[in-house]
């Protein structure tokens, strides 16, 4: 079964196949051009960037919500995951109007201090910023879990034999860290990989864009055939990350459970720690959802359609609730094979899985209107093919959590349910998943998260007529009037506060 | 997982009834892609639903995407007319056969330089570009002939332009066609090299005219009748069309097609018709300020008529070359 999930999660990739291999002539013509080594060279910066950044960015937070005794620390927790409801395209646009060249900051320096224009922030740097500051969510949430999970008995024991709390750190927690940190880093670089909201509102030309640029303008050859480049950067990644995360065994193998860590006084550093904190929420949750509410305020004046939003509403729940409910399921066998057996199989059906998540999402859904039209012309631009599109992008991320949350689970216990009697399916049932169910959840709640605020396969795919959320805000924004983007953008955030609410809870 | 599984089992039963599309195939039925907004373009489309009585169905999004759904879709397409934002992504579906054509009696009621040569597409409403102006600062005379002229030192950092907006894309397509690569390349590069204002958008690039924060940029006709028609005659921000057949003088069209193997293909011939109708031309020069194309319908007050502005040597078919475009624009640093 998780074998068959992870080969209909390829299908893009034989999409891509099909297309190249139909005019490989013209796809070598695109690929052996200069400009698409740049392009590589481009995005893969762009995303080594941002990867470290975020990590590097989380790795404190993580360690300040999970472990520490930060004043304030549950609500922390929350703001600083928060970020991550706010769709990219959104979070560049708002980025651009708080700290473009003529933006408010600019109006706000230009009476006292007569600036008339702030440096540009297009291009890299831009990118990077806006990036950085909506995909760390992505490695909090992973670290996060894993260190309020980490066995405290294994840190007492180094700080007992004498070494030095920094030592023990490096010695003993980060190694433990290690397939969280991997598992994070791959999701925040391959989201960077595959993002376009960001990078083209900050005109940033990543290989994204010139696929979107390449598809538009009737090329699809070679948009097909620099997809396929991006597939083949993306297994690089995998490699780097499955090199990272190695055969190791992070479960318990003494008898009993682990207890919660004990709580780290943060004394004088409180203070330091809390400007950080504020930092960043400053930055990436209160400028943005300032900005947003501003424009909200002045849009209800203009009396928006509230109408239209709450079927958009609606409608966006649905979909994303489905695409959530369908990915847990999948997931768990996917992860299952890769944790309890490890092989080419297993490992193949695990990494096919990415090639989804890799891909810009314009790739994703038009190679389903390509099998779409052909296989099945009746599920065709119906609710199916949008929830099966968004299982085949998210379901990674699902993958990941439930994953992590298996590698803790003992074999020893699942061995136990066997030898009393109970059968594969009934220790899977009753054993595996209860103990893994919290994984399971946050993988739900992460792809509810993320395919509520998708876009590209939302317009392409979605049935005629069928508004999201994220299609109503690209519909007002399209036209100029970002005002009245801003009512249904701050639905977007307020239904996403249930789930992640989830998936902050779970790690106490 | 037990909690799981019923919730699997309403995802097949929600999703699977939603699905029945096109089969009943009766009339009185007509499946859109439009590739302009529906803030535009929604009321009038459905104002046709009603007054004919049709059932329309309107799949909105961006015109490169619409046009890449096409060519993935292949003769499957549900779609019968593919409404565009530019003739660019009509010329390329019509490269693919992916069009029908159209009766003479459609395309002959728009003039020739704004429909396919080969009848498969015709233009439904004009979008010309244009020098925008600040009449304070700048008087019309003292405007170069052609925009080609904009490199003189007299306008060092006084221009704006949106290098990522698909229209100023569309001219610099133009551009290559009427000045070669090399002639196009050159002036991008001095352009640039006379510190030319990046702007993200149109409105932006006339907002700063207006303000006066550069004299002159480089945008679409009627992002300036639209805000002249909001704040009046005083409005500061002129438009200027370089005569003589300039790039920077372009009429560019949204246009329509028919899909090839359309299920309904006389409603998407009878909608067409419509398009091009008094009332729907009408709509475009009072809504959306663009030139009206066909029945006679003048454009918004203050526009130069379309007759006067001369269209240069470039068929519109060919502003799908938009790669090249991209390429160059990025050689010379200017993306």
């Amino acid at each position: 079964m998780g074998l068959a999930i992870g080969a209909a999660t390829a299908l893009p990739v034989a999409y891509l196949a099909i297309t190249v291999g139909g005019s490989l002539d013209q796809a070598l013509d695109t690929l052996w051009r200069e400009r698409t080594l740049r392009l590589v060279l481009r995005s893969v910066g762009l995303a080594g960037a941002v990867t470290a950044l975020a990590v590097a960015l989380a790795l404190p937070l993580a360690w300040l919500t999970a472990r520490t005794d930060l004043p304030g620390r549950r609500a922390w927790t929350v703001l600083t995951l928060l970020p991550l409801v706010i769709p990219s395209y959104i979070g560049a646009y708002l980025i651009v109007s708080a700290l473009g060249p003529r933006g408010l900051l600019q109006d706000l320096l230009a009476g006292p201090f007569g600036v008339e224009r702030l440096p540009s922030i297009y291009g890299f740097p831009g990118a990077l910023l806006t990036l950085v500051l909506f995909t760390y969510p992505l490695a909090l949430l992973t670290i996060r879990a894993a260190m309020s999970r980490l066995d405290p008995q294994l840190e007492e024991a180094a700080r007992g034999m004498g070494r030095s709390a920094w030592r023990t750190y490096r010695s003993v927690v980060l190694p433990q860290l290690v397939p969280a940190i991997g598992a994070s880093g791959l999701l925040v670089a391959l989201y960077v990989l595959h993002d376009f909201g960001a990078v083209s509102i900050l005109r940033f030309d990543s290989f994204t864009r010139v696929i979107y640029t390449a598809y538009g303008t009737g090329s699809r050859t070679s948009a097909a055939a620099l997809a396929s480049l991006l597939v083949l950067v993306m297994l690089a990644v995998l490699w780097l990350e499955g090199r990272a995360r190695g055969r190791l065994a992070y479960h318990r193998s003494a008898p009993g459970t682990a207890r919660p860590p004990a709580t780290v006084p943060l004394g004088r550093w409180r203070w330091p720690a809390l400007a950080f904190c504020s930092a960043v929420v400053l930055l990436a949750l209160v400028l943005p959802v300032g900005v947003l509410v501003y424009w909200s305020l002045q849009s209800v004046a203009g009396s928006p359609d509230w109408a239209g939003i709450g079927a958009g509403t609606g409608n966006s729940l649905i979909a994303a609730g489905m695409a959530a409910a369908v990915a847990a399921l999948c997931a768990l066998p996917v992860a299952l094979l890769s944790v309890r057996f490890p092989g080419v199989a297993s490992g193949l059906a695990e990494r096919a899985s990415y090639a989804g998540y890799a891909l810009p999402g314009v790739v994703v859904a038009l190679a389903l209107v390509f099998f779409g039209t052909r296989a099945v012309p009746v599920l065709y631009q119906s609710l199916a093919m949008l929830v099966f599109a968004w299982v085949v992008l998210f379901l990674p991320q699902a993958i990941g959590s439930t994953r992590a949350s298996l590698l803790q689970v003992s074999p020893r216990v699942e061995e136990a349910a066997r030898a009393m009697g109970r059968s594969p399916l009934d220790v899977l049932r009753t054993v595996t998943t209860p103990l893994a169910a919290s994984g399971v959840m946050a993988g739900a709640a992460l792809v509810f998260l993320t395919a509520v605020k998708e876009l590209p396969a939302a317009l392409i795919l979605a049935p005629i007529g069928f508004e999201t959320l994220s299609t109503e805000i690209w519909g007002a924004t399209s036209v100029g009037f970002f005002e009245r983007g801003a009512v249904p953008s701050l639905v977007l955030l307020l239904v996403s506060a249930p789930p992640l609410y989830l998936l902050t809870a779970r790690g106490r | 997982m037990r909690k799981l599984l019923p919730i699997l089992g309403m995802v097949v039963a929600a999703a699977l009834p939603g699905c029945g599309f096109g089969a009943d195939g009766g009339s009185g039925e007509l499946t859109i892609y439009s590739g302009r907004e529906q803030d535009l373009v929604g009321p009038l489309l459905d104002r046709y639903a009603k007054e004919e009585g049709v059932d329309i169905k309107v799949r909105y999004g961006t015109t490169p995407e619409i046009a890449a759904t096409l060519n993935e879709e292949g003769d499957r397409s549900p779609a019968d007319v593919f409404f565009s934002q530019d003739a660019g992504a009509l010329g390329s579906l019509q490269a693919k056969g992916r069009l029908e054509l159209l009766p003479t009696a459609i395309l002959d009621r728009v003039d020739s330089r704004f429909r396919s040569p080969q009848g498969d597409w015709v233009g439904v409403s004009g979008r010309a570009r244009v020098v925008a102006y600040n009449r304070e600062r700048v008087r019309e005379p003292d405007l170069p002939r052609s925009v080609l002229g904009l490199t003189a030192p007299r306008w060092k950092s006084k221009v704006g332009w949106a290098p990522t907006n698909a229209s100023f894309e569309s001219f610099v397509t133009a551009l290559r066609k009427t000045e070669g690569e090399s002639g196009a390349e050159r002036w991008l590069r001095a352009m640039k090299a006379n510190d030319t204002q990046v702007y993200e958008n149109n409105v932006a690039i006339r907002d700063a005219v207006a303000k006066g924060e550069i004299e002159v940029g480089l945008i679409n006709h009627y992002y300036v009748a639209e805000a002249r028609a909001q704040e009046g005659p005083d409005y500061p921000v002129g438009i200027y069309e370089p005569p003589g057949g300039d790039p920077g003088a372009l009429v560019n069209v949204a246009g329509a097609a028919v899909i090839a193997g359309a299920e309904h293909e006389d409603a998407a011939r009878d909608f067409i018709s419509f398009l091009l109708s008094r009332e729907a031309q009408r709509y475009f020069a009072e809504r959306t300020k663009e030139y009206p194309l066909a029945a006679g319908v003048k454009p918004a007050p203050g526009l130069v008529p379309l007759s006067s502005i001369r269209q240069p040597d470039v068929d519109l078919a060919d502003l799908a070359d938009l790669q090249g475009t991209v390429d160059l624009l990025e050689r010379t640093g200017v993306l």
